[in-house]
């Protein structure tokens, strides 16, 4: 029971950081499909710093490096969302799938690269840090506790603190909903659409790196991070929008998605004999559920994938 | 009065075309960055490689052969394209195909190893399980307001479990994949009709890749020719208009889901059903074939014969990527091109415009031109 809570609570982490990066970027009116690639980009930086920081490094700059890795490839990879739906009124749909498949192809070639220039016989795409990742977990009893579910409590407070208590939270919201409206009284709607971009970028590689190291310590980079960049999205369409519902969205889906890792450790649950394909399917069958039922009403920022052309009326 | 003629430059067509070249050469040109980042030394041998495909090969013989292989390959690629194409003309994001094709595969495969079905039967099958898994996005779209392009990502994982539960009944004892079709079900086999002589017998050309150009003129002339094509077109563009106007748009757009699910269902069987390859059944991430038709899609300009050559050229930079010096990179440098080359493709629009401005700018400033010289002409005249 006890593992059953902790991967939901590291997923339900995962799921909260990118779906909060995903509420940031359409806020401010930018569609962000691309999420799923930048858990990835994410994902290989912290897994690269991991690699590369000797093993005797204490945990907490451990933790610090390898989160301003995560953080630091996220949000420059968001950089090509942001110019492309911004500066060049792209498609978003478009340019955030290519995203998705470029962030994948990307960190393939990049470590398969990497490994071969290693040893030559080595031609896998996987990342190994089974030692580095001790640093983000702390045994309390049974408990595993990992610092990222912290850090994703503190995303969550931020978001909310950002979102509806400062200047900069409710600017960026009127961006999303009536771009012009908000040009009207001086707010210059690019740059808040870049903040908001960028703000996804750096959630979205943070959780990147969160969802490597839940339960695995090692990750092939050839799957990418498994639609989970989609699941978030879901969430943050169940959760309408609003940080404190993504949370508790996220813990829903985080919990499907950890029955998958320990259904195996329930007595019932493996009795019954289902295959594991079943609970792999698991999260996404209940996504497609609670979005027919949630979406109907959507409270989705009304400017939303619509490039903001200045000269429109 | 004369009708005047476009400008070459002003063509919708050329544009497309300049665009879609443009794109495939930054495409390429980035990829080759990305190359000499990793190692200097072999980047530009292996742009080369990768964009000489069969060409590396000496011989005709073996070239001709190999040709062949690439366009078995294209006929399911040129299917996911269509299948995407004809979503996104009804102003929908089919990222489905990839699903799509998973069930296609997965229904073809049973149906031809389990049940022992002809060909003919698999195909069905095949469109039928596309088809089917199209519609639940399209329903889902229709009356429950869900975003078509998670609802899809979520399919796509789902087929993929269920069709690695399902092929793992006919999988070969020792070996992840499936049963080879020729000795299991050698009825199931595409007819080739004598192609295979065409392409120094290379048992693997069938019927499917006429088929699969056939479909690409069918859905031309549905798009362009036919009064659906035409509703479909007016519901992609503004589905509340097009209700106005009394077209059905919700049985619209389920109907665009169901002929886009089956267009990427009927690719699978037309590579499966060749015996060119098996299904893995402990794949664990979604096959390529739908991502790259997105790809293939959007560099055909939308076009769906302009997607025939598009798909061609994505395969063609998909099977080279399998001939780079393996010590140096690996095969997935081609996907990066592709998405490098999709990723561009967002820009067409604005390229588009800014051409356009140009011509405009232009066609203006010789307009101003000619009646500056005009008026000096008639003002001469006077003073004579």
């Amino acid at each position: 029971m006890i593992l059953l809570l902790q991967y939901t609570l590291i997923f339900a982490s995962v799921l909260v950081l990118v779906a909060l990066g995903g509420c940031f970027s359409e806020h401010s009116g930018v569609i962000n499909i691309g999420l799923e690639g930048i858990m990835v980009m994410g994902a290989l930086g912290g897994a690269l710093m991991m690699k590369v920081l000797p093993a005797d490094t204490s945990a907490f700059m451990m933790i610090l490096l390898v989160v301003l890795a995560a953080i630091a490839l996220g949000a420059v990879y968001s950089l090509l969302l942001a110019v492309a739906a911004v500066n060049f009124r792209a498609d978003q749909t478009l340019v955030g799938t290519a995203m998705n498949l470029l962030g994948t192809a990307a960190a393939t070639v990049f470590v398969k690269a990497m490994n071969t220039a290693e040893s030559v016989d080595n031609v896998s795409s996987t990342i190994q840090y089974i030692g580095a990742k001790k640093a983000f977990l702390v045994n309390i009893g049974g408990f595993e506790f990992n610092w990222f579910m912290l850090l994703a409590l503190i995303a969550l407070a931020a978001a909310y603190i950002v979102l509806y208590k400062t200047r900069f939270g409710l600017r960026l919201c009127a961006c999303g909903e009536h771009p012009q409206a908000a040009d009207s009284v001086g707010i210059n709607v690019y740059k808040m659409r870049y903040a908001g971009v960028l703000i996804s970028g750096v959630l979205g590689g943070l959780g990147g790196i969160v969802y490597i190291t839940a339960g695995v310590s090692e990750w092939k980079f050839e799957n990418g991070v498994a639609g989970f960049g989609f699941l978030a999205l879901a969430v943050m369409i169940f959760g309408q929008w609003k940080p404190t519902r993504i949370a508790l969205a996220a813990l829903l889906f985080g919990l499907f998605r950890a029955l998958s890792n320990v259904y195996t450790g329930f007595a019932f649950l493996s009795a019954m004999n289902i295959p594991s394909a079943v609970y792999n399917m698991l999260p996404y069958i209940i996504s497609l559920i609670v979005l027919a039922f949630t979406s109907q009403k959507s409270r989705a920022p009304k400017a939303e994938g619509i490039p903001y052309d200045k000269g429109q009326r | 009065m004369k009708k005047q003629k476009t400008p070459l430059l002003r063509s919708n067509a050329v544009q497309s075309l300049m665009a879609s070249l443009l794109c495939i050469l930054l495409g390429l040109l980035m990829g080759y960055l990305v190359l000499s980042v990793i190692n200097p030394a072999g980047a530009g041998e292996a742009i080369q490689t990768i964009v000489q495909n069969f060409f590396t090969y000496s011989k005709p013989q073996t070239q001709l052969k190999y040709l062949g292989s690439t366009l078995v390959k294209t006929a399911p690629l040129l299917m996911c394209s269509l299948s995407v194409l004809f979503a996104y003309k009804v102003g929908l994001f089919n990222i489905g195909a990839a699903g799509q094709y998973v069930v296609g595969a997965g229904a073809s495969l049973y149906c031809a190893l389990a049940l022992g079905m002809p060909w003919y039967g698999c195909l069905l099958a095949a469109i039928a399980a596309g088809a089917l898994l199209g519609a639940v996005s399209g329903l889902l779209k229709a009356y429950c307001n869900v975003n078509e392009v998670i609802s899809c990502i979520m399919l796509n994982w789902i087929s993929l479990y269920t069709v690695n539960m399902l092929l793992s009944r006919v999988k070969e004892t020792a070996s992840p994949y499936t049963m080879p079709l020729a000795t299991t079900n050698a009825k199931a086999l595409l007819p080739s009709m004598g192609l295979e002589a065409l392409f120094s017998n290379n048992t693997y050309v069938t019927i499917a890749i006429p088929l699969a150009i056939l479909a690409a003129v069918v859905i031309w002339v549905l798009l362009e020719k036919t009064k659906l094509g035409y509703e479909l077109k007016a519901t992609g563009y503004n589905k509340f208009a097009a209700k106005y106007c009394g077209m059905r748009e919700k049985e619209n757009l389920i109907l665009t889901m169901v002929i886009a699910g089956g267009l990427a269902g009927m690719g699978a069987a037309l590579l499966y059903l060749t015996g060119f390859e098996q299904w893995q059944c402990t794949q664990s991430s979604v096959p390529g074939m739908g991502f790259n038709g997105i790809a293939a899609a959007f560099l055909g300009g939308l076009n769906p014969i302009g997607t025939i050559f598009s798909s061609f050229f994505i395969q063609h930079i998909t099977s080279g990527g399998a001939y780079v010096d393996k010590t140096m990179y690996s095969a997935q440098i081609s996907d990066l091109i592709s998405s490098l080359i999709i990723y561009l493709c967002g820009f067409v629009l604005f390229f588009k415009t800014y051409m356009n401005g140009r011509l405009d700018r232009r066609a203006e400033r010789e307009a101003a031109k000619a009646r500056n010289a005009k008026a000096g002409v008639a003002e001469g005249g006077e003073e004579k």
